[in-house]
């Protein structure tokens, strides 16, 4: 009984004494000795993170940038363990190091990264609050000043439709809320109210559910901001800078026209800057942690910013989100997409 | 004609049968409408992880040979209590649990879907056994450090609900690590379930420890039988016996609880049917997935519920 009690006391100090050890070393090393990315995602966000149902595995928006980052590390975007994270416990899960970065559409807010001990990576999708109205009901918001708006309890956009109702003063508007997405829907499919508020990303979902999607139409207009990034572990610069820099490849990629398709072409590129951005000189991926050639490997696993969009939210996808004209084109055309200069 | 009587005996009863029976003749149009118009490619077409996840398809011929020899070995246990007639049930038992226990799909890390939730709460509930029993002495042990571990344990665990286990196997267990080891989640699951299986087992057994007449005691006693021995030859057997509906019932109900393991990160049956879902092409499915996820449990569960029987009248439980 004692020497138990002894021998349990030994190990807590001793792992009381390793723990600051353990806590110098980056995560950019942890990851690379390990030999595979641990990712959290969401598996269940209808475009961002779901199960292909031909090859049994993750996929989406989100899971892209998982894979993008192993192709970086390891040249193969397959060597990633995926953890599916509730919105619960996704931001435990990158503090205790569970996972080695998450990509699970989370809004980047003052709050969380002040007071969660995170640090995000840069913005990956620009979501907004939108409103959702039959065809013929409104063309803007404008017209909406005496509808009912229903939206979801206790979630962000009850309390930003609430807030823009007042902001605006208009009398005669109401906001009934409801459990669930899908009943939400249900509601506003029955006609009981005029507009369905949420994020504009799920908008284009549940229309999609819809029994005649065409006659439904999301408004153009955004009454909050909602910039979804990655997220690791506060405080691990070198961890974070190689993912941001893997992220902004891909928007680099996009703004040079280098896809999963002209890359060999570009490899041969004389242009001074195309070189250094391909690793064919210089040493940008080294000074980064990362190989010479990480750009190259990205591409090649998941190609370019614009084209992992059209993957998943292109105008062939269920789950289409025109891109042209809003905040998720690139800068050159109106949008917010900018990667700062790969030298 | 006794049933029609009843049911049509009296002008009454008969309006009341007659109502009825256009109810349930219009509700069962409209299932069958419904049914007829739904998506069932759906289930279909993701019918392999609902049943085994993420397995990889390789695994599978594994699977079915573990399960055959799973089958086996009960087929022996039931043969061995005489509820069923086969040949050497001793070895039958001894080859298929051999066999089941080599074939266990190893490691942990590729249960999904229905093979999860089922090994999950069957490993748990294996594993809590030992440590059940072992707590309901303890409970009623003289020794008074012994009985407050163990009371302390039960009411410890059970106090909580199962999700703040998982929470904590998830949330606590990974600062205890050092960085960049993991023990994965359906381990921490595994340990989380198999603790909170053994507090409420731990009360089932003593239930069934007290139902033991102290005359039993003494009469092992007195036949010169050590403790040990009067436990296992005398005590436990009874007890074991008179508590089987309660063990049977707390295992379904672990079984359902693995639902719970899609907080901490885990695709059991019901984790992988909303994945499904997220799908863009099943968008709008959900009825006929959770009709069919509905049927599942209440399949698996049913047929626990009768081997349960099964075993009841084997050990001869309301009869002897």
């Amino acid at each position: 009984m004692k020497l138990g009690k002894l021998t349990l006391g030994i190990a807590i100090g001793l792992l009381a004494a390793l723990g600051p050890a353990w806590a110098q070393q980056s995560r950019l090393d942890v990851v690379k000795n390990r030999g595979r990315l641990v990712c959290g995602v969401n598996a269940v966000l209808p475009g961002f993170g779901f199960l292909d149902q031909k090859t049994g595995k993750y996929t989406g928006f989100d899971v892209e940038f998982c894979r993008a980052v192993a192709a970086a590390l390891f040249g193969d975007p397959d060597k990633v363990d995926y953890v599916p994270l509730d919105a619960r416990v996704r931001f435990q899960a990158v503090q205790n190091g569970e996972v080695d970065v998450a990509f699970r559409n989370t809004t980047v807010t003052a709050n969380r990264d002040g007071a969660l001990g995170v640090d995000f990576l840069p913005v990956t999708f620009y979501d907004g609050q939108g409103v959702m109205v039959k065809k013929g009901r409104a063309n803007s918001l404008r017209e909406l000043q005496d509808a009912t708006f229903c939206t979801t309890q206790g979630t962000t956009n009850e309390k930003n439709i609430t807030d823009y109702i007042r902001a605006q003063r208009w009398r005669n508007a109401k906001v009934l809320t409801f459990e669930d997405g899908a009943k939400v829907m249900n509601a506003f499919l029955q006609g009981r109210c005029d507009a369905f508020t949420a994020d504009k990303s799920q908008l284009v979902g549940y229309r999609a559910t819809a029994p005649r999607p065409e006659e439904l139409v999301i408004l153009k207009e955004t009454i909050s901001k909602e910039p979804l990034a990655g997220f690791v572990r506060e405080n691990d610069s070198r961890w974070r800078d190689a993912l941001s820099w893997i992220v902004y490849a891909t928007i680099q990629a996009e703004e040079y026209g280098i896809t999963q398709k002209n890359l060999d072409q570009f490899l041969k590129s004389e242009v001074p800057e195309i070189r250094r951005f391909l690793g064919l000189e210089g040493t940008l991926g080294q000074d980064l942690g990362l190989p010479r050639d990480f750009v190259v490997r990205v591409i090649r696993a998941v190609g370019n910013y614009g084209e992992i969009y059209d993957r998943f939210f292109g105008a062939k996808s269920p789950f289409y989100i025109p891109r042209t004209g809003t905040l998720n084109a690139l800068q050159r055309f109106g949008g917010l997409m900018y990667s700062p200069p790969f030298r | 004609m006794r049933l029609l009587k009843a049911l049509f005996g009296t002008p009454g009863n008969a309006l009341v049968s007659l109502l009825l029976l256009a109810f349930l003749g219009w509700l069962g149009q409209a299932l069958l409408l419904w049914g007829l118009r739904a998506e069932w490619r759906v289930v279909g077409e993701n019918l392999p992880y609902f049943f085994v996840g993420q397995l990889p398809k390789e695994h599978l011929p594994r699977v079915g040979g573990f399960l055959l020899f799973l089958a086996l070995a009960l087929l022996g246990w039931l043969g061995s209590l005489r509820v069923v007639r086969v040949p050497r049930p001793r070895l039958l038992s001894l080859l298929g649990l051999l066999g089941s226990l080599f074939l266990l799909p190893w490691p942990p890390t590729l249960w999904g879907g229905l093979l999860l939730s089922f090994l999950l709460s069957g490993v748990a509930m294996l594993l809590a056994f030992p440590l059940g029993v072992a707590l309901a002495f303890g409970r009623q042990a003289r020794l008074p450090v012994l009985r407050l571990i163990a009371i302390a344990f039960i009411e410890g665990v059970r106090g909580v609900p199962l999700v703040s286990l998982l929470f904590l196997a998830f949330v606590t267990v990974p600062l205890f690590l050092p960085e960049g080891v993991r023990l994965p989640q359906v381990v921490r699951a595994l340990v989380a379930f198999t603790l909170f299986a053994a507090a409420y087992l731990a009360e089932n057994v003593r239930g069934g420890l007290q139902a033991v007449p102290k005359g039993q005691w003494e009469a092992a006693f007195s036949l010169g039988l050590t403790p040990f021995q009067a436990v296992r030859y005398v005590i436990l057997p009874q007890a074991l016996r008179a508590v089987v509906p309660a063990l049977v019932g707390q295992y379904i109900a672990l079984f359902k609880d693995t639902s719970l393991v899609a907080l901490i990160g885990i695709l059991d049956l019901m984790g992988v049917a909303r994945a499904v879902l997220a799908n863009p092409q099943n968008v709008g499915l959900e009825r006929e997935v959770y009709l069919f996820l509905a049927l599942v449990y209440l399949l698996v569960s049913g047929s626990f519920s009768y081997l349960g029987r099964l075993l009841e009248r084997g050990l001869g439980l309301g009869v002897r």
